[in-house]
């Protein structure tokens, strides 16, 4: 019997044998040769981390549990390798020429760049991923102890063995997982390893699979006879579970945050793939095949409550075969080993890049530039996030006292990390995909997830009051019975539910959400990404890069000026007459003739697409966008300068005609003025200098003269009056006289004041019952409104014996007061012009200056009325409107 | 002397009373005609040997009924003296560039206007 210490020895030998190769490795890969380090069997190999412990040990548990439906965790990554190659292509590819770390920036990358999305799957991968983590460490721990048990000669205290395990992976994880900074760049030596780990425990398993069935069971039909005798043999499919676990299975093994890691950011070379596709399938069908026969002949043969998680292990040592159980062991502590390493690996990196070094940067608030300083901090938050991680596993497995089945932890796990694939198949194939879509769903369906399978897996966490009856009584929001659906088991329930609402909510938020323009850019280089790279394949010869270089230079450059360029670098060369070869030399040089056109941005991605062959990165992309950006704002800028130069000229433009209308309304207004005032003037003058000169002139000559005078300069004293009356109410500097009274008082003024002393008879029809109106107003100026309407009237009426109509009506608290005569009225022009100033009728010498309406518009005006033409009426008709006002609370007097 | 008839273009019938009176009792023939339409048919009838033109007339302006005439061969030399209550400077350009014989701003001196009446006769009169 091998003793505990031989045990602890052989451990560290083999760890110690496996950092010797992963260091050879790396050697080897760095001086470029060791092609098998790339070769597509490696690549396989490395794929087998999807079986880890819980596999090796469990799958055996699982069989002993539930019969053959252990088969769909093998199942679903069969079908995902056979079945979605060209998926896991796309999924390559995009990885590959995104340069993508982790799934975390896969599809924080996808949609904008956005690091909330980014921070939200480390931290459901984190969650997810912590109790798979703990179901390592369990594993080891048991098989540790199993051992132990076997040694009486060492006592084993179960939780410090725990921690030891725990430690001892960390170290382990970290002196292999963070010795290069580049994330991106390949671990040849982890995937060495790891591929050496594959063949130990494959190896192990059917070592003790041939045991078994040789060697305990005698033969194969020995064995199938035994099996069809336990109830393992009964074919119990109950197809929603096998279908809910195969799907998880399957969607696990591409969302599985250490599955990304070697699936897509080890890879090497993308025709990998092809091989992968039929050989990992059959790996994990040799993995799968003596599943049965151990867990049947283990019933068998061990005593009852054995635990048969560790079948694997116990019937060697049951049987005295320390070698094979000390083989055993090894392919259990290689699967454990690999999964922790490449688990914690890819989670210290989503850890470290998108929640600690954002942490980080914003604290110190210095630049992201590789610096040797900012390395150094790379380097010391994924060593910090990988004792973290392993910490928190740790824990997990204290809490849960490793009580539950392994298998049952496992598929918790996967229904979380299962929760990233719509987002991820949503972002490979549709461009409508959006952030707010996938940030959506996967809220929902982690909610979900937590809420239907951890929480009340974890036991404690969720009262059994509360699994029976649902929160605060509501049956329908029973965590295992959601909507009132009972009957499932809970894992397809939960399943179902959180992965159709997760979908189902993503794929309805993108529908209404618009994708920012990093988003659309991004979507279309993942949707379109065969369009948009050449592939994994390597350079395809200098000369038909140089081909695709002058086609581009010449599509930029023009004809001439390319091959102008071309053949002046041919002779530089020494190759005139041919196609120069594309050295880094005059790659520079074209880069900086393009960079002349296009941007140093969209040449650098320009040449880079050619000779690079692949990868355009985000980066590049932007800062093509940026440009066209900045060049659009330019030239808009540009554009809004022009319209704001013309708007500015049509407003100079505008404030000269308005100053050229305005000058010429002054002049002819002063033009007018002094014609008015010189004309009465010309008059006095005259007629002044006759009576002064003329001696002969008769008493009756004189006596006329003299009117004349007297008439003509009391028509200049009106005109300045009036002048003056409309300069004061034009601007606004006039004081009414606010006062009560009716409007009977005001009629019976004016029309007294108008008609006294005329020459002519004006009959005035009236409706005094109709004028009992009370007013509050300026009755002085109303007055001489009414005086001016009367004597227009009396002046113009051309009736042969003119007659004024006085109308009165009142009409929503407006008061309207018309004079109508019988006369002819205004033309339609005088109309228009009536109310203009110096506007005489045509002809009229009547004596005014054409003022005395334009007074009455601005009279009415200040008292809130106005003055019209009424047309239609049969002879000249003005009407007035006022509005009424009761006494004492009018308008304010000062206006 | 040959030509004492004088037309007289006004509206204002005061102005027309007041020139009437002066011309007349210097033994010159007056008629009169208030209007601006009509203006250039009056002329044309009367056969004036002067012309006195007002510019602000109802119908036509004076500057219109100046250029209708100037623009008739036998106008040509007619002499006019034009009156006007505006007195700006850019009326006496346009009268100017119209042909008038003489420009006066109301109001006028009643010698001046004698004045300028025998002055632009007497020229008319020269060969």
């Amino acid at each position: 019997m091998a003793s505990f210490n031989l045990l602890v020895a052989v451990c560290l030998g083999y760890v110690a044998i496996l950092f010797a190769v992963a260091f050879l490795a790396d050697r080897i890969a760095a001086t470029g040769r060791g092609r098998w380090l790339r070769s597509p069997l490696i690549y396989t190999l490395s794929l087998s981390i999807y079986c880890t412990a819980w596999t090796f040990y469990g799958a055996v548990g699982y069989a002993v549990r539930s019969g053959l439906e252990f088969v769909t965790i093998y199942l679903g990554p069969t079908i995902v390798m056979i079945g979605w190659w060209w998926g896991l292509r796309k999924l390559v590819r995009v990885g590959r020429s995104q340069r993508v770390t982790s799934i975390a920036d896969l599809l924080s990358s996808r949609y904008g760049k956005s690091n909330t999305l980014a921070i939200c799957v480390t931290l459901l991968a984190v969650i997810g991923i912590t109790p798979y983590i703990a179901l390592q460490l369990q594993s080891i721990t048991l098989s540790f102890a199993t051992f132990a048990e076997a040694d009486p000669s060492r006592g084993w205290a179960d939780v410090s063995s725990g921690l030891w395990v725990a430690g001892g992976l960390a170290i382990f994880a970290i002196l292999f997982g963070t010795r290069n900074l580049d994330a991106n760049e390949r671990h040849h030596g982890v995937v060495t390893a790891i591929a050496l780990e594959a063949v130990v425990k494959l190896v192990a398993l059917l070592a003790v699979g041939i045991f078994v069935v040789w060697g305990l069971a005698g033969g194969i039909g020995e064995t199938m006879a035994r099996i069809d005798a336990s109830p393992i043999g009964e074919w119990n499919v109950d197809p929603g579970r096998w279908s809910a676990i195969t799907f998880l299975a399957a969607a696990a093994f591409v969302c599985l945050p250490r599955m990304f890691q070697v699936m897509v950011v080890e890879i090497d070379n993308e025709r990998h793939l092809h091989t992968a596709a039929w050989a990992f399938p059959l790996y994990l069908f040799l993995m799968s095949l003596f599943v049965v026969p151990i867990a049947a002949i283990g019933l068998d043969l061990l005593p009852e409550g054995t635990n048969p998680d560790l079948f694997v292990l116990t019937l060697p040592l049951s049987q005295g075969r320390e070698d094979l159980a000390m083989l055993s062991f090894l392919g259990g502590f290689s699967s454990a080993t690999s999964m922790v390493i490449v688990a914690s690996m890819a989670l210290s990196t989503m850890l470290s890049n998108h929640i600690v070094m954002p942490i980080w940067l914003s604290w110190t608030g210095s630049a992201a530039s590789v610096s040797g300083d900012v390395r150094s901090v790379v380097l010391l938050a994924r060593r910090v996030s990988i004792v973290v991680i392993l910490a928190l596993g740790y824990f997990y497995y204290m809490l849960s006292g490793g009580g539950a089945g392994l298998a049952a932890i496992g598929l918790i796990s996967f229904a979380g990390v299962a929760q990233m694939l719509p987002p991820l198949v949503g972002g490979l194939y549709w461009r409508g995909a959006t952030r707010t879509g996938a940030l959506a769903g996967l809220g929902v369906g982690a909610g979900l997830w937590l809420y239907t399978l951890l929480l009340p897996g974890l036991g404690g966490f969720i009262p059994d009051t509360m699994l029976q009856q649902g929160p605060f009584g509501l049956s329908w929001l029973r965590p295992q019975a959601l909507f009132g659906i009972t009957g499932l088991d809970p894992m397809t329930h939960a399943v179902m539910w959180s992965m159709a609402l997760n979908a189902l909510t993503f794929v309805i938020v993108s529908l209404i959400t618009l994708p920012d323009p990093i988003e659309r850019l991004q979507g279309a280089q993942f949707v379109n990404v065969f369009e948009h790279s050449t592939g994994l394949r390597g350079w395809t010869g200098y000369v038909a890069q140089s081909e695709d270089l002058l086609i581009m230079a010449q599509r930029i450059l023009g004809t001439s000026d390319a091959q102008t360029l071309f053949q002046r670098e041919a002779d530089r060369q020494g190759a005139r007459g041919h196609l120069p070869e594309p050295t880094p030399d005059f790659l520079e040089r074209l880069e900086r003739n393009l960079a002349g056109s296009v941007g140093a941005a969209a040449a650098h991605a320009m040449i880079a697409q050619i000779v690079g062959g692949a990868s355009v990165s985000v980066e590049d992309l932007l800062a093509v966008a940026d440009e066209s950006a900045q060049i659009l704002e330019y030239s808009s800028q540009l554009e809004a300068k022009s319209a704001e130069l013309s708007r500015t000229a049509r407003q100079l433009r505008d404030a000269n005609d308005m100053l050229t209308r305005l000058s010429a309304q002054k002049d002819a207004f002063l033009g007018q003025v002094s014609h008015e005032l010189r004309t009465p003037m010309t008059s006095i003058r005259a007629f002044s200098e006759i009576l002064r000169d003329t001696e002969d002139l008769s008493p009756a000559e004189t006596t006329r003269y003299a009117a004349i005078i007297h008439d003509e300069a009391r028509r200049l004293t009106r005109l300045l009056d009036d002048l003056l009356d409309l300069n004061v109410l034009e601007s606004g500097q006039v004081s009414l006289n606010m006062r009560a009274g009716t409007l009977a008082q005001v009629l019976d003024h004016a029309l007294s004041s108008a008609l006294a002393g005329a020459e002519r008879k004006m009959v005035v029809h009236r409706r005094p019952e109709m004028e009992n109106v009370p007013l509050y107003s300026d009755l002085d100026r109303l007055a001489q409104v009414f005086i001016n309407l009367a004597s227009n009237a009396l002046k113009y009426c051309d009736a042969d014996r003119p007659e004024l109509t006085i109308r009165v009506q009142i009409q929503d608290d407006m008061l309207s007061v018309d004079f109508i005569d019988n006369g002819r009225g205004l033309t339609d022009e005088a109309q228009t012009l009536a109310f203009e100033k110096f506007y005489r009728v045509s002809g009229e010498k009547a004596g005014g200056a054409g003022l005395g309406l334009a007074i009455c518009r601005e009279i009415m005006q200040r008292l809130d009325g106005d003055v019209t033409y009424l047309p239609g009426q049969g002879g000249g008709a003005f009407r007035v409107t006022l509005p009424l006002r009761e006494g004492g609370r009018g308008i304010d007097a000062a206006a | 002397m040959t030509g004492r008839h004088v037309l007289l273009i006004e509206d204002e019938p005061n102005i027309i009373e007041a020139i009437r009176f002066i011309l007349t009792r210097e033994g010159w023939k007056v008629d009169s005609h208030a209007h601006g339409t009509g203006a250039v048919e009056m002329v044309q009838k009367t056969d004036p040997d002067l012309l006195i033109l007002d510019v602000m007339l109802p119908g036509r302006s004076g500057m219109e009924i100046l250029r209708d005439l100037r623009a008739l061969p036998e106008y040509e030399n007619l002499p006019v003296l034009m009156l006007t209550a505006r007195g700006q400077m850019r009326d006496r350009d346009m009268a100017e560039r119209a042909g008038v014989s003489r420009f006066m701003t109301k109001p006028f001196s009643n010698t001046e206007v004698l004045a300028a009446v025998r002055d632009l006769l007497a020229q008319a009169s020269r060969p």
